[in-house]
This record gives C-alpha cells, sequence and structure tokens, in this order.
C-alpha cells in the first residue's frame, strides 16, 4: 500500500545571489514498511528532501512546485498547525548530527518525555513513564541509563537516543538523515541492524539519507541517486547496485571503497555541481559524462524506464 | 612494495600513555585511562602505513606523540634512530621540519584569518626560509603539486571560499612546503565525500612516489587503509593487536577484534560494467 507519493516536487533558496535550484521535479512513492534510501555526495539535495517533507525548510526556502500526498492529503498545502500534527505524529525525523543536540543538562529520558508531550500534552505520568521504558527497550538501551545526562552516553547509545525520540509518537514513516555518520564502524552496523529490526517489527517505512552508498545498500529496499538536484537513478537496490544504468551512478558506485574481491582501482572523479543558480538547461552531468553527446548538452533528458521499478534520467546510456 | 630489510623511519618502543579524568564536578578524585599501552611499531621508510581502529582505541593519541604534540609517559620513541624524547632548541626545530601532520577537520584546520598563501607561507617564515619572494614561488609551487591549479586564482583566496576537499589539499600542501620526510595524517578524508577522499589518496600515493615520503595514515575505515596502505596495524583500546601488508590483514585476519571490523564494513556487490569501459574525465 503506497503511504507517500511525491509528484513532481521543486524546492528552491532565496539567497543573495538569486534563486537557488535545490531540488528539481522530484518524484517516487514509498509503500507502508519499505525502506528508500536517497544517495548522493553533498550538495545534491537529499538533506533538502528530508526537510521538505518534514515541512522543515528554512526561511529562505520554499517548495514551488509540485505535491506530497500523504493519508489522502496533499502536505504542500497543509497550514501550520495541521502540518505540527502530521510531524511526529506520522513522520519523524533523525536529523543529521542530532545525537549533537541533545540538551546536555537534562536527562535524556526527560528529552523523551518532551517530544511526546510536545504532540500529546495530556499524557498520563504513568502512560509517559511506561512509553519512555518501552522505547528504552526497543532500542536497546538498558533501563537504568535511562537517568543519565547525554554526557554519560557513547555516541552510539546518543544515536539510539535519538531513535527512540523519532519514534516517540509512534509514527509510520521515519527520515533518517545520516544516521551514522561519525560513529565507528561496528557501532554503525550494531545501529543499522536495529534500524532493520525495528523497522520490520513496527512496519514503519523510512527513507535513509547517506553519502555512503554502503550503508544504504544494507538498509534499503529502494535507491534513489541524486545528483545537483535530481534523482538521476532510481530502482530497487538489487537493480541500481547490480545494472546501473546512469553514468553518475556507475562512476559513484566504481569510485567506492569496500574490502571485497581483489584490490580494487577506483577511478578518481569528482563530480562538481553545476550552478543551480542558473542550472544548464541541457543535461546537468553533461561536463562531466564519459557518455556525454552533442544532445545532452542543450536538451534536458528524460526518465527511461528500464523495467517498471527502474529508472535512469540519459538518453545515452542504454 | 613492504620490503622486511627497509630501514624504519619512525619506531615506538613501549610506549604508554596515561590520561587523568576528574571523575566528578566536584570531588578532586580522578581516574587514570590508558590510551596507550607497551605499544611497540615500526614503519618502514617510504611506505604508507595505515594505523586503523575505532574511537578511544589510541591511534589519535599515537599519531600525537610522534609528531611530538604530546609527549609520551613510558618508552621511547626513534626517528631515524635518533631519540624525539627530550629534543629541545634548534634540534627540535628541525625535528618540526622533517615530520608534519594533516587533521581531520578543513573547517577547523585552517586559520580563517589568514589567505591561502599565508597559511602556506607560514611555515616557511617560522623557520626562516627563503626571502618573501622566495617563499611565494615556493607556494605557488606547492598550491601546483596538490592540484590547486591555477595556483594564482587560489593564493588570495581565504578558507571559506574553498570545499572541505580544496581546503585539505591546502592543508596538506602547508604540510608538504618544508619539505618532511615523515607526515601524519590523521583520518584526512572522514569528513569528505568518498569520490573526494579518492582524489586525495591519490594525491598522497603520489606525493610517496614521487618524493618518498613516508606516512602514517590514521583511519578506522579498514576499506581506505587496504586501498592506500601498504602496511596496516590494527589498534583496540590502547593496543596494537595485529600488523600485516594490507592484504594480508584482511584475507587472512589473525586476531578475533579484526575480524570483527572486517565483518562490520558495510559493503556491497556491484555488478555494473567494468571500469574501463567507463573511463573517466580528468579529475579536478
Amino acid at each position: 500500500m503506497t503511504l507517500l507519493s511525491v509528484e513532481n516536487v521543486c524546492v528552491s533558496y532565496r539567497t543573495k545571489n538569486g534563486v537557488l535550484n535545490a531540488v528539481d521535479d522530484i518524484s517516487f512513492g514509498l509503500d507502508e514498511g519499505r525502506s528508500l534510501g536517497f544517495v548522493g555526495e553533498s550538495g545534491c539535495g537529499k538533506t533538502t528532501i528530508g526537510m521538505a517533507l518534514m515541512g522543515l525548510l528554512p526561511e529562505n526556502g520554499s517548495i514551488t512546485q509540485g505535491r506530497i500526498i500523504y493519508g489522502g492529503r496533499d502536505l504542500v498545502q497543509l497550514s501550520a498547525e495541521a502540518m505540527r500534527t502530521v510531524r511526529w505524529n506520522e513522520i519523524a525525523m533523525i536529523f543529521q548530527a542530532a545525537m549533537n543536540a541533545l540538551n546536555p543538562v537534562h536527562r535524556v529520558h526527560e528529552q523523551i518525555r518532551e517530544a511526546i508531550l510536545a504532540h500529546h500534552p495530556d499524557t498520563l505520568q504513568a502512560d509517559l513513564q511506561q512509553r519512555v521504558e518501552m522505547l528504552f527497550d526497543l532500542v536497546e538501551i538498558p533501563r537504568e541509563r535511562m537517568q543519565d545526562y547525554p554526557h554519560q552516553f557513547s555516541g552510539g547509545m546518543k544515536q539510539r537516543a535519538i531513535i527512540a525520540m523519532a519514534l516517540a509518537c509512534d509514527p509510520k514513516m521515519v527520515i533518517a538523515d545520516e544516521p551514522t555518520t561519525a560513529l565507528d564502524v561496528i557501532v554503525q552496523d550494531q545501529i543499522l541492524q536495529g534500524i532493520k529490526t525495528i523497522q520490520n517489527r513496527m512496519n514503519i517505512s523510512v527513507i535513509f539519507i547517506s553519502h555512503d552508498i554502503a550503508v544504504v545498500a544494507d538498509v534499503c529496499h529502494d535507491i534513489a541517486v541524486m545528483f545537483a538536484g535530481q534523482i538521476v537513478e532510481f530502482g530497487s537496490r538489487e537493480e541500481v547496485f547490480e545494472t546501473p544504468i546512469h553514468p553518475y551512478t556507475r562512476l559513484l558506485l566504481s569510485s567506492y571503497l569496500t574490502l571485497d574481491g581483489e584490490r580494487p582501482e577506483p577511478i578518481a572523479f569528482a563530480a562538481k555541481t553545476p550552478n543551480l543558480i542558473t542550472p544548464p538547461s541541457g543535461c546537468r552531468f553533461y561536463e562531466q559524462c564519459p557518455k556525454a553527446t552533442q544532445a545532452c548538452e542543450n536538451d534536458p533528458p528524460e526518465y527511461r524506464e528500464i523495467s517498471s521499478t527502474h529508472r535512469a534520467l540519459c538518453k545515452v546510456v542504454d | 612494495m613492504a620490503d622486511a630489510d627497509k630501514k624504519p623511519i619512525v619506531q615506538l618502543n613501549g610506549i604508554s600513555k596515561f590520561y587523568k579524568s576528574q571523575t566528578s564536578f566536584f570531588k578532586a578524585s580522578t581516574e587514570t585511562v590508558t590510551a596507550l599501552k607497551d605499544v611497540t611499531l615500526e614503519i618502514p621508510k617510504g611506505e604508507i602505513f595505515g594505523l586503523v581502529g575505532q574511537s578511544g582505541s589510541g591511534k589519535t593519541t599515537m599519531g600525537r606523540l610522534v609528531v611530538k604534540l604530546e609527549d609520551p609517559d613510558e618508552g621511547r620513541i626513534l626517528l631515524e634512530g635518533q631519540e624525539i624524547n627530550r629534543l629541545k632548541g634548534r634540534a627540535l626545530k628541525k625535528f618540526r621540519m622533517k615530520v608534519q601532520m594533516i587533521f581531520q577537520d578543513p573547517y577547523q584546520s585552517l586559520n580563517p584569518h589568514l589567505s591561502i598563501a599565508d597559511t602556506i607561507q607560514e611555515p616557511l617564515s617560522i623557520h626562516g626560509i627563503a626571502t618573501r619572494q622566495g617563499r611565494r614561488m615556493k607556494v605557488i609551487k606547492s598550491l601546483e603539486s596538490v592540484g590547486l591549479s591555477p595556483a594564482l586564482d587560489f593564493m588570495n583566496r581565504y578558507p571559506h571560499q574553498l570545499s572541505g576537499g580544496q581546503r585539505q589539499r591546502v592543508a596538506i600542501a602547508r604540510a608538504m612546503v618544508l619539505k618532511p620526510e615523515f607526515v601524519v595524517a590523521d583520518e584526512p578524508t572522514s569528513m569528505l565525500d568518498a569520490t573526494i577522499a579518492i582524489q586525495l589518496f591519490r594525491l598522497i600515493l603520489d606525493i610517496r612516489n614521487r618524493f618518498g615520503v613516508t606516512f602514517l595514515f590514521i583511519t578506522h575505515n579498514l576499506a581506505a587503509a587496504r586501498f592506500l596502505c601498504d602496511r596496516i596495524a590494527v589498534i583496540h583500546h590502547g593496543e596494537i593487536v595485529e600488523t600485516g601488508t594490507a592484504e594480508k590483514v584482511i584475507k587472512d585476519p589473525q586476531h578475533d577484534y579484526t575480524r570483527k571490523l572486517i565483518s562490520a564494513q558495510p559493503s556491497f556487490t556491484y555488478g555494473g560494467a567494468n571500469n574501463s569501459e567507463i573511463g573517466a574525465p580528468e579529475p579536478r
């Protein structure tokens, strides 16, 4: 069942140099209980998408086009009041570096209580206590640590507390923006497995935003590869990793270092994001694309359907 | 590559380092944390040596001891056979020209008030090298050698005008301008995108190949160490648990902890067309 349907969404930021087209014509669907990964490098627009879905764009940002259909309503059209009821209760978010944003002078359990009370101010103390205990169990933080302050938690535990906070109001969907960056590889693995378990147990849909392809490959059913504000490739994990079509996807995958197989010779390339205030009229990857043809320079590419679930924004590659 | 007879440029013998931490705001009591415990290690000259460990393993402490930002509590550190523990005055200054460091956070390691040119020429003027004009030439050469070209474009810019990858190149240029023999790079790419990281790794390889500089590459990323390093040492709770060539440590790990690190590393199988078919545009 489709939980979320994003249709032709554009997001811009007003800057002193002009209007920056951060996200251009994004469309995708997310089903109940499925996870979707947005992968791309700095500046590709993936965090902007997360913020737009939550209605948390900064002062100078706005959704200039498109619809975000959730629960039969277009979130773009909702008032701030109405959006508040959706936020956290239906769609929650784990922000980038959130574990560093925990209030240092409040105990961890108090901060989770606060998240619940902010959206359900009439919750009884006893129920509150029970809920917080349940959440700690869910993210596998020992109950006796509930009284601790954030500085007494390790990085991994702080991140688990952040996950508990996101789950506090029992949302149907969680957006996780770089939830394991800055965590060690062993802790990262634990957190990722934890997210997968919780997702399955509670049938939550997850949007996972990361620059780390392998992390997304581990956790997500479907992948959206982003470059310069556009989804350049979309498909299932198997489709995108085993038969990547877009030249950017291929270069991105081949430049990733892993421990598998023979010692690799990754290609060094730097995908420079084009100027998004005056974006090129043709393909945004044209300048750096090894497969580009003359037609690519001036005509914007359209999505090619490789299968009913796999598409790529490229007119050249098969 | 890794030659058993290669002379070590840096040796650590029985190095221990302790830190005292106050256990509470109000009490005077302290607790001793052992950051490094009896570490003995040799880094062969001309190699890129990887030190792989997680947070709290002691890897950053080791880097700081080797460049003498701190001193060990026990043991000796030798640079080209000479003990560095009690270096002072002129001898210490000479040491500082031979051993340099590149830090993790490109957004914090460059002085925001200095132009790129000033940042790179600062070590030269501290050591009284060359005239003003001579230093300027060295800065230009240095920028070109780390791929920040044309140098004149970058000389007068400030750090905030550069990307993270470019800032790290400046940090490398600054480290290299004194022509050091040994450079410690502490997580130089952890804050950068994967594709930018690869470019910096290639730059480090290039510097090693052209100038024979030895690198100590400190990282939590085993895959990066495998790509870049000749030899790897795995550090856990202040102790070295395994050393060997990069290939051997990864293909045939001997220690339990190494195996744990390997299995925790996220990976995926990539079935895309092979690299030669894709071809690559010129790196920037």
